[in-house]
């Protein structure tokens, strides 16, 4: 077969247009007809947790039922901590805010209670540089353990302190070395893999509120849609006053305190 | 002189050639060249995976990879097979559930043909019920 130039060049620039088409199709292949969202999933705009300060804090139950379901492991060595959910001193919550003349509940070092504020300008989201980090469509800061590589950029990045890394191989842990002890519903996670609170969107996929809302003491926490204007996190929003941790960075919080 | 140059270049091959070929020999020798892995059905008596047994044993990573991506990513949770039959995107309480012996069927393929999948570092192998 010949072909002249001008032929050539014709069915060649053809060619590169259709290939120029290509990463839109790839693009449109994310609505792939074979996946579909959990028919009995709870759906959300901004999910968002009011956390009432001005309650007596009894949190140890919420803390150990989130470290227990997510098999959070409990290292001897301080240095090594694995924190999702924890109490703090309401003076490291809230740098600045403190002062000697206030009432007891702040005054301890644990009358705080504090998780991954799933900001809705997440600082950590901006800096992963593999997008291990990524914030869904509900407002949910989420992980995908997977692509983390450890690089511990968003822990430089996160103002709250909300991430941890894994320094030693989890599974060494004595909450998780034992068969029994380990919860088969949720992995571990992996040495030099950072890890925090994921708003439990696996229990959210399923149709359930997270599990520290469930387990805290009454009215000590409230989790719902900032954006639907009937749920319960709106209706506090809107007519109390309400606290965000360091509010002036501008990473819009969607954890509110009452005080 | 000229026989003894030949000799020795027909002496290097026979080298080469032998020692090229030890690990075929080794097998041969041995008695286990065949020993290519053998895989049992599910024991539930379960006789359809989520597409065909020859689509899963080409495409299985990458259906893995897909089901990855779109849970964490996209949070979806059910996949809808080619057959319209909806299943749970879940390696351990999908796959796992007819596919229980995990040293039987997975690592027989992945340990024969030297692939190191890094599921189980994070995932959790539930455990044998007789164990």
């Amino acid at each position: 077969m010949s072909m002249d130039r001008r032929k050539f060049l014709k069915v060649a620039g053809v060619g590169a247009l259709g290939l120029a088409g290509l990463p839109a199709s790839r693009l449109l292949a994310a609505d792939d007809p074979r996946f579909k969202p959990p028919a009995e999933g709870l759906q959300g705009k901004r999910w968002a947790m009011v956390i009432d300060l001005t309650k007596e804090a009894h949190d140890a139950d919420a803390i150990s039922v989130c470290h227990k379901i997510h098999n959070v492991p409990q290292l001897t060595n301080p240095r090594h901590e694995i924190k999702w959910l924890w109490n703090t001193g309401f003076k490291h919550a809230f740098p600045g805010l403190a002062s000697k003349h206030m009432a007891v509940q702040y005054k301890g070092e644990h009358s705080a209670l504090v998780l991954c504020n799933h900001c809705e300008n997440p600082p950590c989201v901006r800096v992963c540089p593999t997008k291990a980090t990524f914030r869904r469509a509900d407002g949910i800061v989420l992980m995908d353990f997977h692509r983390c590589i450890g690089c511990r950029f968003c822990m430089a990045a996160c103002p709250f302190g909300a991430r941890s890394f894994n320094w030693v191989d989890p599974r060494t842990a004595s909450n998780l070395d034992e068969p029994g002890e380990v919860m088969l519903t949720f992995p571990t996670r992996m040495k030099g893999v950072v890890e925090k609170c994921n708003f439990c969107a696996e229990r959210l996929a399923r149709g359930l509120i997270p599990a520290c809302v469930e387990n805290s003491s009454d009215g000590r926490m409230l989790f719902g849609d900032l954006e639907d204007p009937h749920s319960d996190v709106s209706r506090i929003v809107k007519s109390k006053y309400t606290i965000r941790r360091k509010q002036h960075l501008g990473t819009e919080p969607s954890v509110f305190y009452i005080v | 002189m000229n026989k003894r140059g030949e000799m020795l270049t027909g002496l290097v091959i026979a080298v080469f050639l032998v020692l090229v070929l030890s690990p075929i020999l080794y097998n041969f020798a041995v008695g286990n060249a065949r020993s290519v892995p053998d895989l049992k059905p599910p024991p539930g008596g379960e006789k359809q995976c989520v597409e065909s047994k020859e689509w899963m044993r080409g495409n299985h990573m990458q259906l893995l990879f897909d089901w990855r991506e779109t849970v964490v990513r996209e949070g979806n949770r059910t996949y809808r097979a080619s057959d319209g039959k909806e299943y749970n995107m879940s390696l351990t309480s999908e796959c796992l559930s007819c596919h229980t012996n995990k040293d039987e069927f997975c690592d027989q393929c992945h340990d024969y043909l030297k692939v190191k999948p890094y599921c189980w570092d994070c995932h959790i192998v539930p455990p044998k019920e007789n164990a």
